[in-house]
């Protein structure tokens, strides 16, 4: 550590806890309570990047959230590195491994440090204008210009960390912990408010608490004692909660709020096992006081963008607050008399401040005139033209401004420097103000946007709503708090408040210099490389709009979202088109206002925890007997059960083989089930399905299909009668949330005067689904004293049944064409069921089939699947499912749009048949159906919605949808693929049993 | 992220509920009388107002019921909710 850049008797940090860190490799020292930055800077060590476009060497600028420069990468685990963070906010802690960005191969020696000689060749929209064309080259121009742009690298492992997601009611959420801050919190809290105080940083008191100079005092004490004095007071109010670390990300509507809590970031590594990392608030505040204060502003003049220029304000923080000199003679360039706080600081702090440059003629104020009466020489109406040094600045130019500002006059003054702190006047951050949807006014005095309308219960106080000066922060914080939460507190009142005064003001967008523009390097947005000429240039090639211009020179486009310079470039621009700042309006400021780690944002939604996963009753069964599983929206659905060295086709072949063999048994538990009472049940039925459901009597069952108002098939499944007012239906799997929110829609909305009650019991029950010939023998055993013969228990029917004193309902319907019993039971008997059917039907080689087999058997059978062979673009005709649609009924939802013009095409694209020229082709579903292979364009007719190779037809199988399909049965067509075209043949879509003899075939 | 006052259960994170567009458009009771015009338009015509809008929303992850609110879609300002059957206010 280079100790003489460290002031000693600094109390913020603790000297006596040295920390060893590296960056770059090397190992240095600092101290705890150090940021980064200021540990790097004490080690005088200010080269920390390079820029995005020209791979400029980069300095640490400031030293807050704001910063554009100082982005490093953290560690090098594979799963814990973390790129893009700003070196002015990560704290010290032992074993912090930091290296630069955007440099290779070094930050010394930078080979992207050549395009800066080029740099007269990479204007605005550069990128957008070179590498657009042909379209075909981007992948390999992106290639190179992300390997020369290094934005950082991610993680290559799943994170460790763990992250956490709160909610937080408050009655006052106050934002910001800087003097105006803790003063309304406290007002707050004192009116027995339920009060919540954040700050990102990890103590309060924002730039007051080090503000150690005689111009500004509060009841005769320096204003930092005061304020200290302050915070100690907010420890004894129980209903006062004050958060540290704490960022706001985002304010959005009726004062919902994200804030993001670092926990363990400062923390050495061996202290953070076990704990959470970080921390997501989900505010909801009654009522929002936003303190979030102003941020310094830079100056905008020919390059302004070395290592070693910094924000005057930082340079006050880094000597005041972290004890740390960013240099040893010290050159200072400013519009505004807070320039002058920093050269008294750093007067008293032993550091020779060689000179003050003041663009302003002159200034009356009580600091300047003190920073004066110690000897410091001030240059009135002067600005810095240039600068020099590569990787550190080493002297600056200066010369006379002229009367009106637009050019310099007379001699330069050259003189040396190793640093150069800058002013342009303050920005207050209304970032927040905005994003809740407030509305800006301009004001012209200081140039500033500060908050006028706000959409919700709220308040800006302090610099973050335009006021500068101590007292007006006292008086006004004072002032407007009392209003909002309606209190007669009148501890702040008759504050004593002297503070010195800045009368005389002058602002310049874009300096002068005595090149013209073209020679020149202003630079606007650090981050993305984009100067002054780059805004110019994009209003000369007719951008007008503030939006338009950023994107195109992407200025306010970085990590920082250009929160340094946005107001330069809004008057650089009402500048040159000639219209008033105000009338421009700003940018968006969109969320979040600092980046969040994707760890933040999903909190505890990760691995098995990111969806919710469901599980039917008789799942460990299936797993038992080494199922594969497939999703279905959220359930596991077992997909087939391979025996010992078979792979799925096989396994899927052995299972259809068997099922129409002798027997199958599928677990059908995820069929979504809505219990559906009242006495107008059957009315409403008619409403909502296509076929008629008046006639159907207790105990029977019946197909139906479901149509959206446009007509085009919803969802279909089997609803059953099981009392005079007591219906069962079932629903596709995925469908089922679905299809009973727009029932109830429906019945709530236009129909309710039906009396009907709907009540999803999915969950409920367990489905054990029996099939093929040897089926009845194995419900007979299960079953003993149940008539099973068809006239008794015909297709379509129910009956209610006990099983071993265990209430259950057994449909006879059929997804497979075989005859088919489906037993319901409550969830809980489920397994038991299953495995009692299961060693019954044992004897008759009964085989566990997954959804594979259930969709190959259906297919056979022609059934489509709702969603698979429709894709909301399917009407019943174009299904060929004529018969299911009652012609007679008054009116079904869907009913009316089945004969509108375009429902009534002919050759809309309607479901058929394919059977492949070679049988033992199948095809891939998804493939494209065309008429002739040797034209171009070629014109797709229809593509393949199933396809199988049947084990029960030895042959492939195919459900299609083709234009006009139903007129070209027995026409042969092509399905081209990459490397062959494969001849099929159209044909009709039920392969097998077309006369329905299975159904009540048995062994 | 608004606050909604459920008319049924009161105040709920709008996580809570699902938006169900444009209120007040009454399913026709005689659509075979309908010409295809006059039936897109029930089908397919919806209203997108900047202002004041009146809309329906359903409590889907609390009382399952719809109802109707009047929000400023400018503003996100809810001036009204009210339940299904209700007059709509008068603005
Ligand atoms: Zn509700």
């Amino acid at each position: 550590m280079s100790s003489d850049l460290r002031v000693n008797n600094n109390k913020f940090i603790d000297q006596t806890n040295q920390i060893s860190f590296k960056f770059n490799d090397q190992i240095l020292y600092g101290f705890k309570g150090d940021t980064l930055a200021s540990a790097l800077l004490a080690n005088n060590i200010h080269l920390v990047g390079r820029s995005f476009k020209y791979h400029r060497p980069r300095g640490i600028m400031t030293c807050g959230s704001e910063e554009p420069n100082a982005i490093v990468q953290i560690g090098n685990d594979p799963s814990l590195t973390e790129p893009n963070v700003r070196a002015t906010e990560i704290e010290l802690y032992e074993g912090l491994e930091a290296s630069s960005q955007n440099c290779w191969p070094s930050v010394n020696f930078d080979i992207g440090g050549i395009n800066n000689f080029f740099s007269p060749f990479i204007p605005a929209g550069f990128y957008y204008k070179t590498f657009m064309w042909p379209a075909s080259f981007w992948e390999k121009y992106e290639y190179f210009i992300r390997k020369s742009a290094g934005l950082g690298k991610s993680p290559t492992k799943p994170d460790q960390d763990v992250y956490d997601h709160r909610y937080l009611h408050c009655d006052v959420l106050v934002i910001g912990g800087g003097i105006s801050g803790i003063i309304a919190a406290k007002m707050a809290a004192q009116k027995n408010l339920n009060t919540v105080l954040l700050d990102d940083k990890n103590s309060l008191g924002g730039f007051t608490i080090f503000q150690n100079n005689e111009n500004f005092k509060i009841n005769n004490e320096n204003s930092n004692l005061w304020l200290k004095k302050e915070i100690e007071t907010l420890n004894s109010f129980k209903n006062l909660t004050v958060k540290t670390r704490t960022s706001l990300a985002a304010y959005h509507s009726y004062n919902y709020l994200l804030a993001k809590e670092n926990l363990t970031d400062h923390l050495s590594l061996n202290e953070r096992k076990d704990k959470i990392r970080q921390r997501l608030w989900k505010i909801r505040a009654k009522k929002v006081i936003i303190a979030t204060g102003a941020i310094e502003r830079p100056l905008i003049f020919n390059n302004n963008d070395r290592p070693g220029i910094i924000l005057s304000s930082s340079i006050k923080k880094y000597i005041d607050y972290y004890g740390v000199k960013c240099g040893q003679k010290i050159s200072l360039f400013a519009n505004n008399d807070s320039v002058y706080e920093t050269a008294i600081s750093l007067n008293n702090s032993g550091v020779s401040v060689n000179s003050v440059i003041d663009i302003r003629d002159k200034s009356n104020s009580s600091i300047a005139k003190q920073a004066e009466k110690l000897g410091i020489k001030i240059y009135w109406k002067h600005i810095v033209v240039n600068t020099h040094g590569y990787k550190k600045i080493n002297s600056i130019e200066l010369m006379k401004l002229s009367d009106n500002g637009s050019g310099v006059v007379g001699n330069k003054i050259n003189f040396e420097c190793d640093c150069l702190g800058i002013s342009g006047g303050w920005t207050p951050m209304v970032h927040l103000f905005t994003q809740s949807g407030g509305k800006l006014k301009f004001r012209e005095i200081d140039n500033t946007f500060i908050p006028d309308n706000a959409p919700s219960d709220q308040i800006s106080v302090g610099s973050c709503n335009g006021d500068f000066e101590l007292d007006d922060i006292v008086k006004n914080t004072n002032k407007s708090v009392k209003e909002f939460l309606n209190t007669d507190n009148s501890e702040f009142d008759n504050l004593k408040v002297i503070c010195s005064k800045e009368v005389d003001k002058k602002n310049i967008w874009l300096l002068p210099s005595d090149k013209p523009l073209g020679k020149t390097k202003p630079f606007l947005d650090f981050q993305n490389d984009s100067t002054a000429k780059d805004v110019k240039l994009a209003l000369r090639e007719g951008f007008k709009s503030i939006e338009h211009v950023k994107r195109y020179t992407t200025t306010g486009m970085g990590t920082d979202q250009g929160k340094l310079s946005n107001m330069h470039a809004l008057g650089i621009v009402a500048e040159t088109a000639g219209v008033k700042m105000g009338e421009l309006g700003t940018t968006t400021f969109r969320p979040p206002y600092t980046p969040l780690t994707f760890g933040a944002i999903v909190g505890r939604n990760v691995g098995e925890f990111f969806d919710i996963i469901r599980r039917t009753p008789i799942h460990d069964w299936h797993v038992e007997h080494k199922a594969e599983f497939e999703n279905v929206g959220q359930w596991k659905r077992a997909w087939y059960y391979p025996k010992e060295n078979e792979n799925m086709h096989q396994a899927v072949q052995r299972e259809s083989k068997a099922a129409r063999d002798s027997a199958g048994i599928l677990d059908a538990s995820t069929l979504g089930k809505i219990d559906i009472q009242g006495t107008d049940v059957s009315e409403f039925l008619n409403r909502i399905y296509t076929n008629a459901w008046s006639k159907l009597e207790i105990g029977k069952c019946r197909y139906g299909l479901m149509l959206n108002e446009d007509g085009m098939v919803y969802d279909d499944g089997v609803t059953t009668r099981l009392g005079e007012n007591h219906y069962i239906m079932t629903t596709t799997t995925g469908g089922a949330a679905n299809v009973l929110s727009k029932l109830e829609d429906y019945l709530q909305t236009e129909w309710p005067e039906l009396d009907v009650y709907l009540t999803s019991v999915t969950d409920h029950y367990a489905t054990v689904s029996i099939c093929g010939p040897s089926s009845k023998k194995i419900i007979s055993k299960v079953i003993p004293g149940l008539d099973l013969s068809d006239n008794k228990f015909p297709h379509m029917s129910f009956k209610n049944v006990m099983i071993d004193k265990i209430k259950c309902r057994v449909m006879r319907i059929s997804f497979t064409g075989e005859l088919s019993y489906e037993i319901n039971v409550q969830s809980n008997f489920g397994k038991s069921v299953w495995e009692k059917c299961f060693k019954a039907g044992e004897e008759f080689n009964i085989t566990p089939y997954g959804t594979e087999t259930m969709h190959l058997l259906r297919a056979e059978k022609g059934f489509i699947i709702a969603g698979q062979d429709t894709d909301g673009t399917m009407t019943p005709l174009d299904l060929q499912m004529n018969w299911i649609i009652n012609k007679k009924k008054y009116d079904f939802i869907g009913k009316r749009s089945l004969y509108r013009s375009d429902t009534i095409r002919e050759n809309r694209k309607q479901l058929v048949g394919l059977l492949t020229d070679d049988p033992n082709e199948v095809l891939e579903e998804g493939a494209q159906i065309v008429s002739e292979t040797n034209k171009k364009p070629i014109e797709m007719l229809g593509h393949v919605t199933s396809s199988y190779f049947s084990p029960n037809l030895n042959k492939s199988i195919a459900l299609a949808v083709l234009i006009s399909g139903k007129k070209l049965k027995g026409q042969k067509m092509f399905v081209p693929m990459k490397n062959k075209t494969i001849g099929v043949t159209i044909t009709d879509s039920v392969f097998l049993d077309k006369e329905n003899k299975r159904l009540n075939a048995e062994l | 992220m608004f606050l909604i006052n459920c008319p049924y259960c009161g105040e709920r994170d709008q996580s809570e509920f699902s938006s169900g567009g444009e209120a007040h458009i009454v399913r026709p009771k005689q659509p075979t009388k309908l010409s295809d015009d006059q039936w897109a338009e029930y089908l397919f015509m919806r209203k997108n107002i900047k202002g004041v809008q009146f809309e329906r929303w359903n409590h889907a992850h609390g009382c399952r019921k719809w109802f109707n609110m009047v929000r400023d879609t400018s503003n996100d300002k809810i001036h009204a909710v009210y339940k299904m059957a209700e007059k709509p206010p008068v603005k």
